[in-house]
Protein backbone atom coordinates (compact mmCIF):
# COMPACT_ATOMS: atom_id res chain seq x y z
CA UNK A 1 0.00 0.00 0.00
CA UNK A 2 1.73 3.12 -1.28
CA UNK A 3 0.85 6.48 0.23
CA UNK A 4 1.32 9.78 -1.56
CA UNK A 5 3.32 12.50 0.26
CA UNK A 6 0.09 14.36 0.96
CA UNK A 7 -1.44 11.28 2.50
CA UNK A 8 1.63 10.72 4.64
CA UNK A 9 1.40 14.31 5.73
CA UNK A 10 -2.18 13.80 6.81
CA UNK A 11 -1.24 10.71 8.87
CA UNK A 12 1.70 12.45 10.55
CA UNK A 13 -0.29 15.59 11.17
CA UNK A 14 -3.19 13.70 12.68
CA UNK A 15 -0.93 11.91 15.14
CA UNK A 16 0.88 15.15 16.00
CA UNK A 17 -2.39 17.01 16.53
CA UNK A 18 -3.86 14.21 18.64
CA UNK A 19 -0.76 13.86 20.85
CA UNK A 20 -0.59 17.62 21.46
CA UNK A 21 -4.32 17.82 22.12
CA UNK A 22 -4.03 14.96 24.64
CA UNK A 23 -0.94 16.22 26.46
CA UNK A 24 -1.96 19.87 26.31
CA UNK A 25 -5.34 19.29 27.89
CA UNK A 26 -4.07 16.90 30.58
CA UNK A 27 -3.02 19.42 33.28
CA UNK A 28 -6.23 21.42 32.99
CA UNK A 29 -8.26 18.23 32.67
CA UNK A 30 -6.77 16.81 35.87
CA UNK A 31 -7.35 20.08 37.70
CA UNK A 32 -10.95 20.32 36.48
CA UNK A 33 -11.62 16.70 37.42
CA UNK A 34 -10.21 17.38 40.90
CA UNK A 35 -12.36 20.45 41.35
CA UNK A 36 -15.48 18.66 40.17
CA UNK A 37 -14.80 15.55 42.25
CA UNK A 38 -13.69 17.22 45.47
CA UNK A 39 -14.83 20.82 45.33
CA UNK A 40 -17.99 22.07 46.94
CA UNK A 41 -18.72 25.54 45.76
CA UNK A 42 -21.40 27.70 44.26
CA UNK A 43 -21.49 27.33 40.48
CA UNK A 44 -20.14 23.79 40.43
CA UNK A 45 -22.97 22.55 38.21
CA UNK A 46 -22.38 25.52 35.90
CA UNK A 47 -18.71 24.52 35.54
CA UNK A 48 -19.78 20.94 34.97
CA UNK A 49 -22.16 22.12 32.25
CA UNK A 50 -19.50 24.19 30.49
CA UNK A 51 -17.05 21.28 30.54
CA UNK A 52 -19.63 19.00 28.97
CA UNK A 53 -20.81 21.55 26.40
CA UNK A 54 -18.59 20.32 23.51
CA UNK A 55 -20.15 16.88 23.95
CA UNK A 56 -23.67 18.09 23.23
CA UNK A 57 -23.12 21.05 20.88
CA UNK A 58 -22.87 20.31 17.16
CA UNK A 59 -19.10 20.25 16.41
CA UNK A 60 -19.63 22.96 13.80
CA UNK A 61 -20.93 25.28 16.52
CA UNK A 62 -17.88 24.61 18.70
CA UNK A 63 -15.61 25.26 15.70
CA UNK A 64 -17.43 28.47 14.87
CA UNK A 65 -17.22 29.69 18.48
CA UNK A 66 -13.49 28.95 18.38
CA UNK A 67 -13.18 30.89 15.16
CA UNK A 68 -14.99 33.84 16.75
CA UNK A 69 -12.87 33.90 19.90
CA UNK A 70 -9.52 32.44 18.84
CA UNK A 71 -9.47 33.70 15.26
CA UNK A 72 -7.03 36.44 14.32
CA UNK A 73 -9.61 39.10 14.98
CA UNK A 74 -11.24 37.32 17.89
CA UNK A 75 -10.59 38.77 21.36
CA UNK A 76 -8.52 35.84 22.66
CA UNK A 77 -6.78 35.14 19.34
CA UNK A 78 -5.74 38.76 18.83
CA UNK A 79 -4.42 38.99 22.38
CA UNK A 80 -2.39 35.78 22.10
CA UNK A 81 -0.98 36.73 18.69
CA UNK A 82 0.03 40.18 19.85
CA UNK A 83 1.60 39.28 23.20
CA UNK A 84 2.88 35.75 22.75
CA UNK A 85 3.04 35.29 19.02
CA UNK A 86 0.77 32.26 19.28
CA UNK A 87 -1.56 31.91 16.32
CA UNK A 88 -4.30 29.30 16.15
CA UNK A 89 -6.35 30.14 13.09
CA UNK A 90 -5.53 28.08 10.02
CA UNK A 91 -2.57 26.42 11.75
CA UNK A 92 -2.09 22.90 13.03
CA UNK A 93 -2.03 24.37 16.54
CA UNK A 94 -5.63 25.43 15.95
CA UNK A 95 -6.50 21.87 14.97
CA UNK A 96 -4.89 20.68 18.22
CA UNK A 97 -6.88 23.26 20.21
CA UNK A 98 -10.16 22.22 18.58
CA UNK A 99 -9.40 18.55 19.22
CA UNK A 100 -8.38 19.24 22.83
CA UNK A 101 -11.65 21.02 23.51
CA UNK A 102 -13.73 18.31 21.88
CA UNK A 103 -11.97 15.59 23.89
CA UNK A 104 -11.95 17.56 27.15
CA UNK A 105 -15.28 16.36 28.59
CA UNK A 106 -14.32 12.73 27.94
CA UNK A 107 -10.97 13.15 29.65
CA UNK A 108 -12.41 15.01 32.65
CA UNK A 109 -15.16 12.44 33.09
CA UNK A 110 -12.79 9.47 33.16
CA UNK A 111 -10.41 11.13 35.62
CA UNK A 112 -13.22 12.44 37.80
CA UNK A 113 -14.71 8.98 38.21
CA UNK A 114 -11.37 7.57 39.27
CA UNK A 115 -10.84 10.38 41.79
CA UNK A 116 -14.26 9.76 43.27
CA UNK A 117 -13.36 6.09 43.67
CA UNK A 118 -10.26 6.86 45.77
CA UNK A 119 -10.61 5.84 49.41
CA UNK A 120 -10.14 9.15 51.18
CA UNK A 121 -9.31 7.37 54.40
CA UNK A 122 -6.00 6.40 52.79
CA UNK A 123 -5.27 10.09 52.30
CA UNK A 124 -6.20 10.78 55.93
CA UNK A 125 -3.82 8.00 56.98
CA UNK A 126 -1.02 9.60 54.94
CA UNK A 127 -1.81 12.90 56.67
CA UNK A 128 -1.38 11.36 60.11
CA UNK A 129 2.02 10.09 58.96
CA UNK A 130 3.10 13.65 58.31
CA UNK A 131 2.43 14.17 54.61
CA UNK A 132 1.07 17.58 53.59
CA UNK A 133 -1.65 18.05 50.99
CA UNK A 134 0.64 18.24 47.95
CA UNK A 135 2.68 15.27 49.07
CA UNK A 136 -0.45 13.20 49.73
CA UNK A 137 -1.68 14.00 46.25
CA UNK A 138 1.62 13.10 44.60
CA UNK A 139 2.26 9.85 46.48
CA UNK A 140 -1.22 8.50 47.23
CA UNK A 141 -3.94 10.06 45.09
CA UNK A 142 -2.02 10.27 41.82
CA UNK A 143 -0.83 6.64 41.73
CA UNK A 144 -4.31 5.46 42.67
CA UNK A 145 -6.03 7.39 39.86
CA UNK A 146 -3.42 6.51 37.23
CA UNK A 147 -5.71 4.03 35.42
CA UNK A 148 -8.36 6.75 35.19
CA UNK A 149 -5.82 9.23 33.85
CA UNK A 150 -4.67 6.75 31.21
CA UNK A 151 -8.26 6.06 30.20
CA UNK A 152 -8.93 9.79 29.97
CA UNK A 153 -5.84 10.38 27.84
CA UNK A 154 -6.77 7.61 25.44
CA UNK A 155 -10.32 8.88 25.09
CA UNK A 156 -8.93 12.33 24.36
CA UNK A 157 -6.46 10.92 21.82
CA UNK A 158 -9.15 8.84 20.16
CA UNK A 159 -11.53 11.75 19.96
CA UNK A 160 -8.77 13.90 18.43
CA UNK A 161 -7.97 11.27 15.80
CA UNK A 162 -11.61 11.32 14.71
CA UNK A 163 -12.41 15.01 15.15
CA UNK A 164 -13.71 16.57 11.97
CA UNK A 165 -16.48 19.17 12.33
CA UNK A 166 -14.92 21.61 14.77
CA UNK A 167 -11.48 21.31 13.15
CA UNK A 168 -12.59 21.97 9.59
CA UNK A 169 -14.76 24.89 10.72
CA UNK A 170 -12.00 26.50 12.78
CA UNK A 171 -8.84 25.85 10.76
CA UNK A 172 -10.17 24.73 7.38
CA UNK A 173 -8.63 21.91 5.35
CA UNK A 174 -5.16 22.94 4.21
CA UNK A 175 -2.93 20.03 3.05
CA UNK A 176 0.26 19.88 5.10
CA UNK A 177 -0.98 22.36 7.69
CA UNK A 178 -4.47 21.51 8.92
CA UNK A 179 -5.53 18.55 6.82
CA UNK A 180 -5.90 15.72 9.34
CA UNK A 181 -6.91 12.16 8.45
CA UNK A 182 -10.68 12.74 8.62
CA UNK A 183 -10.37 15.91 6.50
CA UNK A 184 -8.20 14.08 3.98
CA UNK A 185 -10.70 11.21 3.75
CA UNK A 186 -13.49 13.73 3.34
CA UNK A 187 -11.54 15.44 0.54
CA UNK A 188 -11.01 12.10 -1.25
CA UNK A 189 -14.73 11.37 -1.13
CA UNK A 190 -15.42 14.70 -2.79
CA UNK A 191 -13.25 14.08 -5.88
CA UNK A 192 -13.88 11.55 -8.71
CA UNK A 193 -11.66 8.44 -8.39
CA UNK A 194 -10.77 9.21 -4.79
CA UNK A 195 -12.21 5.98 -3.43
CA UNK A 196 -8.88 4.14 -3.30
CA UNK A 197 -7.22 6.96 -1.34
CA UNK A 198 -10.18 7.23 1.03
CA UNK A 199 -10.04 3.49 1.70
CA UNK A 200 -6.26 3.55 2.30
CA UNK A 201 -6.57 6.34 4.84
CA UNK A 202 -9.59 4.69 6.44
CA UNK A 203 -7.59 1.51 7.03
CA UNK A 204 -4.74 3.51 8.55
CA UNK A 205 -7.17 5.38 10.74
CA UNK A 206 -8.66 2.13 12.02
CA UNK A 207 -5.17 0.68 12.65
CA UNK A 208 -3.97 3.70 14.65
CA UNK A 209 -7.12 3.83 16.77
CA UNK A 210 -6.96 0.10 17.49
CA UNK A 211 -3.28 0.28 18.40
CA UNK A 212 -3.90 3.20 20.77
CA UNK A 213 -6.79 1.40 22.40
CA UNK A 214 -4.82 -1.79 22.94
CA UNK A 215 -1.79 0.06 24.27
CA UNK A 216 -3.98 1.92 26.75
CA UNK A 217 -5.65 -1.30 27.82
CA UNK A 218 -2.27 -2.85 28.57
CA UNK A 219 -1.08 0.27 30.43
CA UNK A 220 -4.26 0.54 32.46
CA UNK A 221 -4.07 -3.12 33.39
CA UNK A 222 -0.52 -2.72 34.60
CA UNK A 223 -1.47 0.35 36.60
CA UNK A 224 -4.44 -1.28 38.30
CA UNK A 225 -2.40 -4.37 39.07
CA UNK A 226 -0.01 -2.10 40.87
CA UNK A 227 -2.83 -0.53 42.83
CA UNK A 228 -4.39 -3.79 43.83
CA UNK A 229 -0.93 -4.95 44.69
CA UNK A 230 -1.26 -8.31 42.95
CA UNK B 1 2.24 12.97 79.11
CA UNK B 2 -1.03 14.67 79.81
CA UNK B 3 -3.93 14.67 77.46
CA UNK B 4 -6.49 17.42 77.87
CA UNK B 5 -9.65 17.25 75.83
CA UNK B 6 -12.54 19.65 76.21
CA UNK B 7 -14.75 19.72 73.13
CA UNK B 8 -18.30 20.12 71.93
CA UNK B 9 -19.29 19.00 68.51
CA UNK B 10 -22.49 18.37 66.65
CA UNK B 11 -22.60 15.63 64.01
CA UNK B 12 -26.05 15.39 62.50
CA UNK B 13 -28.34 14.59 65.41
CA UNK B 14 -25.48 13.50 67.64
CA UNK B 15 -24.15 15.87 70.25
CA UNK B 16 -20.68 15.27 71.63
CA UNK B 17 -19.81 17.00 74.87
CA UNK B 18 -16.58 15.59 76.18
CA UNK B 19 -14.17 16.80 78.77
CA UNK B 20 -11.39 14.81 80.38
CA UNK B 21 -7.78 14.91 81.41
CA UNK B 22 -5.64 11.83 81.37
CA UNK B 23 -2.11 11.41 82.64
CA UNK B 24 -2.27 7.97 81.12
CA UNK B 25 0.46 6.01 79.64
CA UNK B 26 -2.17 4.05 77.77
CA UNK B 27 -5.48 5.85 77.97
CA UNK B 28 -8.45 3.79 76.87
CA UNK B 29 -11.54 5.46 75.46
CA UNK B 30 -14.14 2.89 76.35
CA UNK B 31 -17.80 2.77 75.46
CA UNK B 32 -20.37 1.25 73.11
CA UNK B 33 -20.31 2.05 69.40
CA UNK B 34 -21.77 5.43 68.68
CA UNK B 35 -20.72 6.90 72.02
CA UNK B 36 -18.32 9.35 70.41
CA UNK B 37 -14.97 7.62 70.88
CA UNK B 38 -13.91 7.79 67.25
CA UNK B 39 -14.95 11.44 67.00
CA UNK B 40 -12.66 12.30 69.91
CA UNK B 41 -9.78 10.42 68.33
CA UNK B 42 -10.41 12.22 65.03
CA UNK B 43 -10.27 15.52 66.88
CA UNK B 44 -6.98 14.63 68.53
CA UNK B 45 -5.60 13.66 65.10
CA UNK B 46 -6.93 16.85 63.53
CA UNK B 47 -9.21 15.03 61.11
CA UNK B 48 -12.27 16.75 62.61
CA UNK B 49 -12.39 20.35 63.75
CA UNK B 50 -14.59 20.55 66.86
CA UNK B 51 -17.35 23.18 66.98
CA UNK B 52 -16.03 24.40 70.29
CA UNK B 53 -13.21 23.62 72.65
CA UNK B 54 -9.60 22.61 72.75
CA UNK B 55 -7.23 19.67 72.57
CA UNK B 56 -3.90 19.82 74.34
CA UNK B 57 -1.16 17.21 74.51
CA UNK B 58 1.70 17.73 76.95
CA UNK B 59 1.10 21.46 77.12
CA UNK B 60 1.07 21.76 73.34
CA UNK B 61 -2.18 23.22 72.08
CA UNK B 62 -3.29 21.37 68.95
CA UNK B 63 -6.75 22.83 68.64
CA UNK B 64 -8.28 25.80 70.38
CA UNK B 65 -11.35 27.28 68.76
CA UNK B 66 -11.38 30.25 71.13
CA UNK B 67 -7.98 31.52 70.00
CA UNK B 68 -8.31 30.14 66.47
CA UNK B 69 -5.55 27.57 66.73
CA UNK B 70 -5.82 24.52 64.53
CA UNK B 71 -2.68 22.60 63.74
CA UNK B 72 -3.16 20.60 60.52
CA UNK B 73 -3.01 16.81 60.79
CA UNK B 74 0.36 16.39 59.12
CA UNK B 75 2.04 18.83 61.51
CA UNK B 76 0.73 17.19 64.70
CA UNK B 77 3.01 14.15 64.65
CA UNK B 78 0.28 11.97 66.08
CA UNK B 79 0.35 8.45 64.72
CA UNK B 80 -2.88 6.63 64.04
CA UNK B 81 -3.83 2.99 63.66
CA UNK B 82 -7.35 2.47 62.40
CA UNK B 83 -9.72 -0.49 62.57
CA UNK B 84 -9.11 -1.07 58.87
CA UNK B 85 -5.33 -1.03 58.53
CA UNK B 86 -5.45 1.47 55.63
CA UNK B 87 -2.17 0.30 54.14
CA UNK B 88 -1.34 1.95 50.84
CA UNK B 89 -2.28 -0.69 48.26
CA UNK B 90 0.20 0.49 45.63
CA UNK B 91 3.24 0.13 47.87
CA UNK B 92 5.07 -2.84 49.29
CA UNK B 93 5.13 -3.36 53.05
CA UNK B 94 8.64 -1.89 53.10
CA UNK B 95 7.52 1.30 51.38
CA UNK B 96 4.43 1.52 53.56
CA UNK B 97 6.63 1.36 56.63
CA UNK B 98 9.03 3.98 55.32
CA UNK B 99 6.28 6.40 54.28
CA UNK B 100 6.20 8.57 57.38
CA UNK B 101 9.81 8.22 58.32
CA UNK B 102 11.20 11.32 56.65
CA UNK B 103 8.47 13.71 57.64
CA UNK B 104 9.69 13.86 61.24
CA UNK B 105 12.51 16.35 61.86
CA UNK B 106 15.83 14.50 62.11
CA UNK B 107 16.49 15.26 65.76
CA UNK B 108 13.01 14.06 66.80
CA UNK B 109 13.28 10.82 64.85
CA UNK B 110 13.50 8.16 67.51
CA UNK B 111 12.00 5.18 65.73
CA UNK B 112 14.47 2.62 64.49
CA UNK B 113 13.25 0.54 61.54
CA UNK B 114 15.16 -2.60 62.47
CA UNK B 115 13.97 -2.59 66.05
CA UNK B 116 10.33 -1.95 65.20
CA UNK B 117 10.29 -4.55 62.43
CA UNK B 118 11.73 -7.02 64.93
CA UNK B 119 9.39 -5.93 67.73
CA UNK B 120 6.33 -6.46 65.54
CA UNK B 121 7.64 -9.60 63.90
CA UNK B 122 7.08 -8.38 60.33
CA UNK B 123 10.56 -8.91 58.90
CA UNK B 124 9.41 -11.67 56.55
CA UNK B 125 6.64 -9.51 55.07
CA UNK B 126 8.70 -6.58 53.84
CA UNK B 127 8.59 -7.33 50.11
CA UNK B 128 4.91 -8.31 50.05
CA UNK B 129 1.99 -6.28 48.86
CA UNK B 130 -0.68 -5.40 51.47
CA UNK B 131 -3.41 -7.45 49.79
CA UNK B 132 -1.40 -10.62 50.40
CA UNK B 133 -1.31 -10.11 54.17
CA UNK B 134 -3.66 -11.59 56.73
CA UNK B 135 -5.76 -9.27 58.89
CA UNK B 136 -3.39 -9.58 61.83
CA UNK B 137 -0.31 -8.98 59.67
CA UNK B 138 -1.90 -5.91 58.11
CA UNK B 139 -2.61 -4.50 61.53
CA UNK B 140 0.95 -5.11 62.69
CA UNK B 141 2.32 -3.36 59.59
CA UNK B 142 -0.07 -0.46 60.22
CA UNK B 143 1.23 -0.17 63.78
CA UNK B 144 4.81 -0.25 62.50
CA UNK B 145 4.08 2.38 59.88
CA UNK B 146 2.59 4.71 62.49
CA UNK B 147 5.54 4.17 64.84
CA UNK B 148 8.19 4.79 62.20
CA UNK B 149 6.90 8.33 61.77
CA UNK B 150 8.23 8.84 65.33
CA UNK B 151 4.93 10.13 66.67
CA UNK B 152 4.58 11.97 69.96
CA UNK B 153 1.38 10.06 70.64
CA UNK B 154 -0.17 6.99 69.11
CA UNK B 155 -3.90 6.77 68.50
CA UNK B 156 -5.37 3.32 68.10
CA UNK B 157 -8.98 3.28 67.00
CA UNK B 158 -10.43 -0.21 67.60
CA UNK B 159 -7.30 -1.78 66.10
CA UNK B 160 -8.50 -5.29 66.96
CA UNK B 161 -12.22 -4.97 66.28
CA UNK B 162 -12.10 -6.47 62.80
CA UNK B 163 -9.98 -9.45 63.85
CA UNK B 164 -11.01 -12.84 65.20
CA UNK B 165 -10.02 -13.99 68.68
CA UNK B 166 -6.89 -15.79 67.51
CA UNK B 167 -5.62 -12.71 65.67
CA UNK B 168 -6.49 -10.51 68.65
CA UNK B 169 -4.35 -12.53 71.00
CA UNK B 170 -1.64 -12.44 68.32
CA UNK B 171 -1.52 -8.63 68.39
CA UNK B 172 -2.17 -7.78 72.04
CA UNK B 173 1.31 -8.72 73.27
CA UNK B 174 2.78 -6.35 70.67
CA UNK B 175 0.66 -3.49 71.96
CA UNK B 176 1.83 -4.29 75.47
CA UNK B 177 5.41 -4.11 74.25
CA UNK B 178 4.78 -0.67 72.77
CA UNK B 179 3.37 0.42 76.11
CA UNK B 180 6.10 -1.11 78.26
CA UNK B 181 9.23 -1.14 76.12
CA UNK B 182 8.89 1.83 73.78
CA UNK B 183 6.99 3.78 76.41
CA UNK B 184 5.09 5.63 73.74
CA UNK B 185 1.90 7.27 75.02
CA UNK B 186 -1.17 5.66 73.50
CA UNK B 187 -4.83 6.56 73.26
CA UNK B 188 -6.69 3.33 72.68
CA UNK B 189 -10.31 3.18 71.55
CA UNK B 190 -12.26 0.04 72.32
CA UNK B 191 -15.65 -1.30 73.24
CA UNK B 192 -14.20 -4.52 74.61
CA UNK B 193 -13.75 -4.67 78.37
CA UNK B 194 -11.28 -7.52 77.97
CA UNK B 195 -8.91 -5.41 75.84
CA UNK B 196 -9.25 -2.35 78.03
CA UNK B 197 -8.71 -4.23 81.29
CA UNK B 198 -5.61 -5.84 79.90
CA UNK B 199 -4.00 -2.87 78.20
CA UNK B 200 -5.09 0.38 79.78
CA UNK B 201 -3.45 2.33 82.56
CA UNK B 202 -6.27 4.87 82.56
CA UNK B 203 -9.81 4.67 81.29
CA UNK B 204 -12.22 7.27 79.98
CA UNK B 205 -15.71 5.81 79.82
CA UNK B 206 -17.87 7.33 77.08
CA UNK B 207 -21.61 7.08 76.92
CA UNK B 208 -23.93 8.88 74.54
CA UNK B 209 -21.41 11.55 73.59
CA UNK B 210 -20.46 12.29 77.17
CA UNK B 211 -17.73 11.22 79.54
CA UNK B 212 -19.39 8.96 82.12
CA UNK B 213 -16.26 8.49 84.21
CA UNK B 214 -12.51 8.65 83.94
CA UNK B 215 -9.61 7.57 86.09
CA UNK B 216 -7.02 4.85 86.66
CA UNK B 217 -7.93 1.41 85.33
CA UNK B 218 -8.03 -0.19 88.78
CA UNK B 219 -10.73 2.22 89.92
CA UNK B 220 -12.86 2.35 86.81
CA UNK B 221 -12.90 -1.35 86.06
CA UNK B 222 -14.69 -2.12 89.33
CA UNK B 223 -17.65 0.01 88.45
CA UNK B 224 -19.95 -2.46 86.79
CA UNK B 225 -22.63 0.21 86.51
CA UNK B 226 -20.51 1.89 83.82
CA UNK B 227 -20.58 -1.16 81.61
CA UNK B 228 -23.23 -1.75 78.99
CA UNK B 229 -25.72 -4.38 80.21
CA UNK B 230 -24.43 -7.10 77.88
CA UNK B 231 -20.83 -6.58 79.01
CA UNK B 232 -21.63 -6.44 82.71
CA UNK B 233 -20.74 -10.09 83.16
CA UNK B 234 -17.26 -9.22 81.85
CA UNK B 235 -16.67 -6.62 84.54
CA UNK B 236 -14.62 -7.14 87.62
CA UNK B 237 -11.34 -6.10 89.05
CA UNK B 238 -7.78 -5.97 87.86
CA UNK B 239 -5.15 -7.25 90.28
CA UNK B 240 -1.51 -6.36 89.86
CA UNK B 241 0.44 -9.37 91.05
CA UNK B 242 3.95 -10.77 90.92
CA UNK B 243 5.03 -14.21 89.88
CA UNK B 244 6.04 -16.00 93.10
CA UNK B 245 6.89 -19.46 91.82
CA UNK B 246 6.33 -22.07 89.16
CA UNK B 247 5.20 -25.55 90.05
CA UNK B 248 6.37 -27.64 87.14
CA UNK B 249 4.86 -30.86 88.45
CA UNK B 250 1.32 -29.54 88.26
CA UNK B 251 1.91 -27.01 85.50
CA UNK B 252 0.90 -24.18 87.78
CA UNK B 253 2.21 -20.68 88.40
CA UNK B 254 1.75 -19.05 91.78
CA UNK B 255 0.97 -15.33 91.76
CA UNK B 256 1.20 -13.19 94.85
CA UNK B 257 -0.13 -9.86 96.01
CA UNK B 258 -1.36 -8.24 99.21
CA UNK B 259 -4.67 -10.02 98.75
CA UNK B 260 -3.01 -13.43 98.90
CA UNK B 261 -1.86 -16.15 96.58
CA UNK B 262 -3.54 -17.20 93.39
CA UNK B 263 -2.66 -20.25 91.31
CA UNK B 264 -3.03 -20.16 87.57
CA UNK B 265 -2.14 -22.54 84.77
CA UNK B 266 1.53 -22.09 84.07
CA UNK B 267 2.49 -18.90 82.25
CA UNK B 268 5.74 -17.92 80.63
CA UNK B 269 6.98 -15.24 82.95
CA UNK B 270 10.05 -15.05 85.08
CA UNK B 271 9.76 -15.31 88.84
CA UNK B 272 9.43 -11.83 90.27
CA UNK B 273 7.95 -10.23 87.15
CA UNK B 274 4.70 -8.30 87.30
CA UNK B 275 1.51 -9.56 85.75
CA UNK B 276 -1.95 -8.15 85.56
CA UNK B 277 -4.87 -10.40 86.30
CA UNK B 278 -8.48 -9.73 85.54
CA UNK B 279 -11.04 -11.28 87.86
CA UNK B 280 -14.53 -11.23 86.45
CA UNK B 281 -17.16 -10.55 89.11
CA UNK B 282 -19.21 -13.47 87.83
CA UNK B 283 -16.30 -15.85 88.47
CA UNK B 284 -16.04 -14.96 92.15
CA UNK B 285 -18.23 -16.71 94.75
CA UNK B 286 -18.68 -15.75 98.40
CA UNK B 287 -18.41 -18.11 101.38
CA UNK B 288 -19.03 -17.11 104.98
CA UNK B 289 -16.78 -19.84 106.39
CA UNK B 290 -13.49 -21.07 104.99
CA UNK B 291 -14.48 -23.74 102.50
CA UNK B 292 -12.97 -27.16 102.88
CA UNK B 293 -12.97 -30.00 100.41
CA UNK B 294 -13.57 -27.70 97.49
CA UNK B 295 -12.08 -28.15 94.04
CA UNK B 296 -11.52 -24.42 93.62
CA UNK B 297 -8.02 -23.70 94.91
CA UNK B 298 -8.02 -19.96 95.00
CA UNK B 299 -9.64 -18.55 98.11
CA UNK B 300 -8.96 -15.02 99.32
CA UNK B 301 -9.88 -13.84 102.81
CA UNK B 302 -11.40 -10.39 103.19
CA UNK B 303 -14.11 -8.13 104.54
CA UNK B 304 -17.23 -6.96 102.77
CA UNK B 305 -16.65 -3.29 102.03
CA UNK B 306 -19.80 -2.53 100.10
CA UNK B 307 -22.91 -4.16 98.78
CA UNK B 308 -24.25 -2.59 95.61
CA UNK B 309 -27.67 -3.44 94.30
CA UNK B 310 -26.90 -3.42 90.63
CA UNK B 311 -29.86 -4.90 88.87
CA UNK B 312 -32.44 -7.35 90.09
CA UNK B 313 -31.85 -10.14 90.79
CA UNK B 314 -28.10 -9.57 91.08
CA UNK B 315 -25.98 -7.73 93.63
CA UNK B 316 -22.32 -6.80 93.64
CA UNK B 317 -20.25 -7.52 96.71
CA UNK B 318 -17.04 -5.54 97.10
CA UNK B 319 -14.64 -7.52 99.22
CA UNK B 320 -11.61 -5.78 100.67
CA UNK B 321 -8.77 -8.31 100.73
CA UNK B 322 -5.98 -6.63 102.66
CA UNK B 323 -6.30 -3.45 100.67
CA UNK B 324 -7.07 -5.00 97.30
CA UNK B 325 -10.63 -4.98 96.08
CA UNK B 326 -12.24 -8.09 94.71
CA UNK B 327 -15.66 -7.91 93.15
CA UNK B 328 -18.25 -10.64 93.27
CA UNK B 329 -21.59 -10.85 91.57
CA UNK B 330 -24.16 -13.02 93.31
CA UNK B 331 -27.93 -13.29 93.38
CA UNK B 332 -30.05 -11.41 95.85
CA UNK B 333 -31.35 -14.75 96.99
CA UNK B 334 -27.83 -15.78 98.07
CA UNK B 335 -27.30 -12.42 99.72
CA UNK B 336 -30.33 -12.92 101.94
CA UNK B 337 -29.73 -16.62 102.53
CA UNK B 338 -26.16 -15.97 103.74
CA UNK B 339 -27.23 -12.78 105.56
CA UNK B 340 -24.26 -10.90 104.17
CA UNK B 341 -23.60 -7.43 105.53
CA UNK B 342 -20.90 -4.78 105.30
CA UNK B 343 -17.94 -5.43 107.58
CA UNK B 344 -18.49 -9.16 107.63
CA UNK B 345 -15.51 -11.44 107.22
CA UNK B 346 -15.91 -13.61 104.12
CA UNK B 347 -13.97 -15.78 101.69
CA UNK B 348 -13.88 -14.98 98.00
CA UNK B 349 -13.75 -18.22 96.08
CA UNK B 350 -12.35 -17.87 92.60
CA UNK B 351 -13.27 -20.47 90.04
CA UNK B 352 -10.14 -21.57 88.25
CA UNK B 353 -11.84 -21.16 84.95
CA UNK B 354 -11.42 -17.42 85.37
CA UNK B 355 -7.82 -17.64 84.22
CA UNK B 356 -7.63 -17.82 80.52
CA UNK B 357 -4.81 -16.23 78.65
CA UNK B 358 -6.89 -13.31 77.62
CA UNK B 359 -7.12 -12.26 81.23
CA UNK B 360 -3.48 -12.66 82.03
CA UNK B 361 -1.22 -9.99 80.89
CA UNK B 362 2.47 -9.54 80.88
CA UNK B 363 4.79 -8.29 78.22
CA UNK B 364 6.57 -11.62 78.19
CA UNK B 365 3.76 -13.89 79.27
CA UNK B 366 2.06 -14.30 75.95
CA UNK B 367 4.92 -14.53 73.55
CA UNK B 368 4.69 -17.77 71.77
CA UNK B 369 1.05 -18.29 72.61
Amino acid sequence: MELTPDEWNAVRLSIKVAVWAMLGSLPLGLLTALILARGNFWGKSLLNGIVHLPLILPPVVTGYLLLLSFGRRGPVGAFLAEHFGIVFSFRWTGAALACAIMGFPLMVRAIRLSIEAVDRRLEAAAGTLGAGTVWVFATITLPLILPGIIAGMILSFGKAMGEFGATITFVSNIPGETQTLPSAIYTFTQIPGGDAGALRLTLISVAISMAALMASEALAQRASRRIEGA
Amino acid sequence: MTILVDVSHRLGGFQLEARFASPGHLTALFGPSGSGKTSIVSMIAGLIRPDRGSVEIDGRVLTDRASGIFLPTHRRRIGAVFQDARLFPHMSVRRNLAYGKWFAPARERYADTGRIVELLGIGHLLERRPNLLSGGEKQRVAIGRALLASPRLLLMDEPLASLDEARKSEIMPYIERLRDELKIPIVYVSHSIAEVARLATDIVVMSDGKVAASGPTGEIIQRLDLLPAEERGEGGVVLDMTVAAHDIRYGVTVLKSAAGEIRVPRIRAETGSAVRLRLRARDVMIATAEPVALSAQNILRGKIARIAHASNPLVEIHVDCHGQQVLSRITRLSLDALRLHVGQEVFAVIKSVAFDHENLSNSLADQGF
